[in-house]
């Protein structure tokens, strides 16, 4: 018991001044890259999620085309390969395009209203596939074969490759970015606790003389670094989900627009999963961590050149 | 010990501000570090507290080569020796009283096991009722008892004080000398840089090492 009338504060004043290490400056430097780290991340989960419904939209069909030849009666033939698919196994559905829905889908590149019927457009028969199993495909392609020989199958496999390599190269450029911006928040850090540490020298120098260990030191930086980089990391992430979240917001808004179809086609829903927003979470616990470490083992090196 | 063996510093290409030195300090001893301003006391403190290198010959402490110490053993070195710096050192920082916990802070011991004798100890120094106050508020008088409060709370074998008495009144003076007697008497080595010739003449029994020109004389005290 203290002696009376003596009140001894509770508090256990930090050893390293709060106010004489680095603070907002680094708050603000690690939430602006965490944000920029989860923009890279976010981004690069969108586009792979883009691809792989495009791939798999794509790979679910496959077109049957047969182009106008002389002598050859195209709609006999487009007949013979109606049926041919529709029995085929692994067939969902076989829908043959007319020759109005054809020229339909030429509209975009030659204009409306124009005569086709001297022109060779091809008819096209999409196949919906319940099967696409390599053993289906062959068996319809060797049905196709036999029964229309004059009809060419399209699995469209070609563009399936060429959407994955380059979501992969989106993917891949994003981690680099990803890794780039992680290295320069970690030499951000570096600077700090550096700066932060020259700046309490003889704070440093007096808890050694009186026993202090370096571990101990270090973690005294570490924890206060940590504090930072966790507000970073927050107001950053968080930044980030909010972005994310908007623009799935304004995605679904203009799906609903004239031309949002062909967009939402095109560019995906632009919503994250359940996962890629975790994803981010863990990029934010991540780089509060990374802070820490960075630190300490900073300070862990700048006490070894200390007596 | 305490041993230094023909121990050399210079800093750069300069002159040795240190030179071949030789002494020893025994456990339980009383000495004082004596001579002109400038002479090299503290640069002497500073050596046995290992927080300079000599440029040449031994340095052995508590029977270890302080060359070959690595980082954690020094830490526990400097655990067992207490030291009172000329221009105190006190962190502005902390409160009197958490300057004075200091050494017991940073061994992971529990705020609420030392707090008594931490108060103790401060009123002994008669600062009991500036415990709350930081040390830019306090005397160079009062700066001088905590820095002393500070450096004997862990008890500690071996004490180097650098001018202990510089900044306070004759009377509180001799009740801290007391008090380094006392801590003598307990097991306590102590060692004192002083150019007070009257503090030296009042402990008449203690061992005297004069430094001048870099070279440190001997002189045994008078028995007691």
């Amino acid at each position: 018991m203290p002696p009376n009338n003596v009140v001894v504060p509770a508090r256990h004043a930090p050893l390293i001044p709060r106010d004489s290490l680095a603070g907002n400056a680094l708050v603000a430097v690690i939430a602006i890259l965490t944000f920029l780290a989860c923009l890279t991340a976010g981004g690069a989960m969108l586009t792979s999620d883009a691809a792989h419904a495009w791939r798999s939209e794509v790979l679910s069909e496959v077109t049957i085309q047969i182009k106008p030849k002389s002598g050859v009666d195209v709609q006999a033939v487009v007949d013979k390969a109606v049926a041919a698919a529709s029995h085929a196994p692994g067939v969902e559905k076989v829908h043959a395009y007319s020759t109005l829905e054809s020229e339909k889908l030429l509209a975009p590149w030659l204009g409306a209203g124009l005569d086709l019927s001297l022109l060779p457009v091809p008819r096209l028969i999409v196949v919906a596939l319940s099967d696409q199993s390599p053993d289906a495909l062959a068996r319809l392609r060797q049905v196709l074969q036999q029964a229309a020989p004059e009809a060419s199958l399209d699995d469209h496999r070609t563009w399936a490759r060429r959407i994955g390599a380059m979501a992969n190269a989106i993917v891949g450029l994003a981690l680099v970015v990803f890794i780039l911006t992680i290295v320069a928040m970690a030499t951000a850090i570096g600077f700090a606790t550096r700066g932060a540490m020259a700046g309490v020298r003889e704070i440093i120098d007096v808890l050694h003389f009186v026993g202090a260990s370096d571990a101990f030191i270090a973690s005294e930086f570490q924890r206060h670094f940590r504090r930072l980089g966790l507000k970073g990391a927050l107001f950053g992430g968080l930044s980030a989900i909010a972005f994310f979240a908007a623009i799935s917001f304004l995605s679904g808004a203009w799906s609903r627009s004239p031309g949002g179809n062909e967009i939402a086609a095109m560019f995906g829903s632009f919503s994250l999963s359940a996962g890629g927003y975790l994803a981010l979470l863990l990029v934010g616990a991540g780089v509060t961590l990374l802070t820490g470490y960075v630190s300490r083992t900073i300070v862990f090196r700048y006490l070894s050149e200390l007596l | 010990m305490l041993l230094f063996e023909n121990v050399g510093l210079r800093y750069g290409m300069g002159p040795e501000i240190v030179r071949g030195v030789n002494f020893s300090i025994d456990p339980q001893s009383f000495t004082f570090i004596t001579g002109p301003s400038g002479a090299g006391k503290t640069t002497l403190l500073r050596l046995m507290l290992l927080s300079l290198r000599p440029t040449r010959g031994k340095i052995h402490i508590f029977d270890r080569d302080a060359s070959q110490l690595d980082k954690r053993e020094l830490t526990g070195l400097r655990r067992r020796i207490g030291v009172v710096f000329q221009d105190f050192r006190l962190l502005d920082h902390l409160t009197t009283y958490e300057n004075v916990a200091l050494p017991l802070r940073v061994v992971g011991r529990e705020e609420k096991d030392y707090r008594a004798e931490v108060i103790e100890l401060l009123r002994w120094v008669g600062l009991g009722d500036r415990m709350h106050a930081l040390p830019p508020v306090l005397s160079g008088g009062e700066k001088q008892r905590a820095a002393i409060a500070r450096a004997l709370i862990v008890r500690p074998e071996l004490l180097l004080a650098d001018e202990p008495t510089g900044n306070v009144d004759p009377g509180l003076a001799r009740r801290l000398l007391r008090l380094f007697v006392e801590l003598h008497r307990l097991g306590t080595a102590v060692v004192i840089a002083t150019h007070d010739v009257q503090l030296l003449d009042q402990f008449g029994f203690a061992r005297r090492l004069v430094v001048g020109d870099g070279l440190v004389s001997m002189f045994d005290g008078a028995s007691p």
